[in-house]
């Protein structure tokens, strides 16, 4: 202990040194996150001769051109839409589909339970917009090619396991003797489902069908491959890349980036508690 | 009926799995190996032929080994940071999750900001005197910058999930052990690697395995970023499919991806093995 006494003074430096490296790198990493994004931003409130100008400002001048000439491109507002279209629907089926399995995996003990658990997570181990390759086959012989539908189907595939996996930790944090005791009070299951669980667990479902419209929202490769006429925003923009002029690329970019950031923000508290579950 | 009732919930889930996910992959794998109706290797033959495949496996393969080791630091010392934060601790975390909900797509957009020739790397030389006009960055004639741009931006995106993931692992992770080791006098080095990082494994798992899928999938970012300049898999794939109307091939292609993500998939899960009796 006593070497501890006369490296007091020494220590004292190197925790304040530590100090300083520590708040150092959080500022760094912070900068390394955000400027990017600003700089995107810039260009995108900045009229099109200045997004194309050198050298550049790196404050905006909040000039709507560019947005502007991005709205009224030919196509973006349609593609807008089927955008939104394409992700809410994806978050409805992906929901529908995951909340009852979900939560049946928390609520009951059965053969093949552990089976349908690891085929979930197994799925996640394949590079899932690859099916949108055999998929477009099939779509044309059954009238889904170039549909909103067929998208937000293989959309759903995408999210589905994330929606299985979150709901189930959902309800496996909701304790059975709530809902044993609605039961005592004369509900039968669905009605207890209905009256104490689902409330319960609504602003968490609700943050993984927000997770479901993201996932969509961002999806790239299978929307590119399954839509022609109804594209997608990020189809869309993919698209017509090699041709279109910088302006509309960086308008583009700060569409599709500022729901997202709205959206993470809605979800922030859930987004750790998704993952800690998602891991076993 | 209450016996069924389990099977019931898990009925669409199940359902959707197979149309969307266990059909189609079985498509593939037969659309890779038959050309013209016939069952034969063709596919595969001309596609490593082409002069492109080895370009894009190579290209595809060492981003993947730069991106991901690095990502992995990364993640692991913004968890640490965000760890040992006592205040500001949400706000940070919501920061750093930011480009969880950014796609590859826009993060693409994000660097070539950036790096264009009107761009905002090419202002900063500017201003510092070390160029006086601007550079062409994504040229052809340079392909390492394209290559290192990629990374950039990939490394930029997709830290956050690693991030994510890792956060909620060690939040599952009792406080005792550390304490425990720092009563036997660890030092916060040794803390880190002999307590913390055995016990993350599990998320570690997950984390790699997912942020491996996502490396071998890199499609937008190399888009937005470079055309077709740099060749990757899921480029190669694109182009088969779509540009030069061959299936076939993009199967193939398909496949190759495939295989690579099972293989590494297996390399991590026997790396980061847990023994059963292990977990926490």
């Amino acid at each position: 202990m006593s070497d501890l006494t006369i490296n007091a003074p020494r220590e004292k430096d190197v925790a304040r040194a530590g100090k300083f490296v520590f708040w150092a790198g959080i500022a760094l990493l912070v900068l390394w996150v955000l400027v990017p994004i600003w700089f995107l931003f810039v260009n995108a409130l900045s009229s099109p001769a200045e997004v194309t100008s050198f050298p550049k400002r790196f404050w905006p001048s909040f000039d709507l051109a560019s947005l502007q000439f991005f709205w009224n491109f030919q196509g973006v507002t349609a593609a807008l839409w089927n955008s939104v279209k394409v992700a809410a629907l994806t978050m409805i089926l992906s929901i529908g589909m995951g909340a009852p399995a979900g939560y049946a995996l928390s609520r009951f003990d059965f053969p093949g339970k552990e089976f349908f658990r690891v085929l979930v997570i197994m799925t996640r181990a394949f590079p899932l917009p690859l099916l949108a390759l055999p998929l477009a086959v099939m779509f044309i012989r059954t009238g889904l090619d170039d549909t909103i539908l067929g998208l937000a189907l293989v959309h759903t595939m995408l999210a589905l396991p994330f929606a299985v996996l979150i709901t189930f930790s959902l309800f496996s944090g909701i304790p059975v003797e709530l809902e044993e005791a609605a039961w005592t009070l004369g509900c039968n299951r669905l009605q207890a489902v209905i009256k104490v669980v689902l409330p319960l667990a609504l602003p968490g479902i609700m943050a993984s069908a927000v997770f479901a419209f993201v996932i969509s929202w961002n999806e790239v490769f299978a929307a590119a491959v399954l839509t022609i006429e109804n594209r997608t925003l990020t189809a869309f923009l993919l698209q017509s890349l090699n041709v279109s002029p910088l302006p509309l690329k960086f308008a583009g970019g700060a569409a599709l980036v500022m729901p997202a950031l709205i959206f993470i923000f809605a979800v922030r508290k859930y987004l750790f508690a998704m993952w800690g579950i998602a891991n076993r | 009926m209450p016996r069924a009732l389990p099977y019931l919930l898990l009925l669409p889930a199940s359902l959707f799995l197979l149309v969307f996910f266990f059909y189609p992959f079985g498509l593939v794998v037969v659309e890779s190996l038959t050309r013209g109706g016939e069952w034969t290797t063709e596919n595969f033959t001309r596609m490593t032929a082409h002069w492109k495949f080895s370009q894009a496996f190579w290209n595809t393969v060492w981003l993947a080994a730069i991106v991901v080791p690095v990502q992995l630091i990364m993640a692991l010392t913004m968890a640490s940071v965000v760890q040992k934060l006592k205040t500001g601790r949400s706000g940070l975390l919501y920061i750093f999750a930011i480009p969880l909900g950014i796609s590859d797509l826009a993060a693409g957009l994000i660097w070539l900001a950036i790096f264009e020739q009107s761009g905002f790397l090419n202002s900063i030389l500017h201003g510092l005197g070390v160029i006086d006009r601007p550079q062409l960055f994504l040229g052809y004639q340079s392909l390492w910058v394209i290559f290192l741009a990629v990374c950039l931006a990939e490394i930029w995106r997709a830290t956050a999930i690693m991030m994510v993931i890792i956060v909620a692992g060690m939040g599952l992770i009792p406080k005792e052990y550390n304490e425990a080791a720092e009563v036997f006098g660890a030092s916060r080095w040794q803390r880190f690697t002999k307590v913390t990082l055995p016990l993350l494994r599990p998320s570690l798992q997950t984390a790699l395995i997912l942020r491996i899928l996502m490396a071998f999938e890199v499609f937008a970012v190399v888009v937005a970023l470079g055309g077709t300049t740099l060749p990757v898999l899921m480029g190669e794939t694109f182009q088969w499919q779509f540009q030069l109307q061959d299936r076939g091939i993009a199967a193939a292609y398909a496949m190759v991806i495939l295989g690579l993500s099972v293989a590494f998939s297996l390399v991590v899960l026997r790396l980061l093995h847990v023994p059963k009796g292990a977990r926490i």
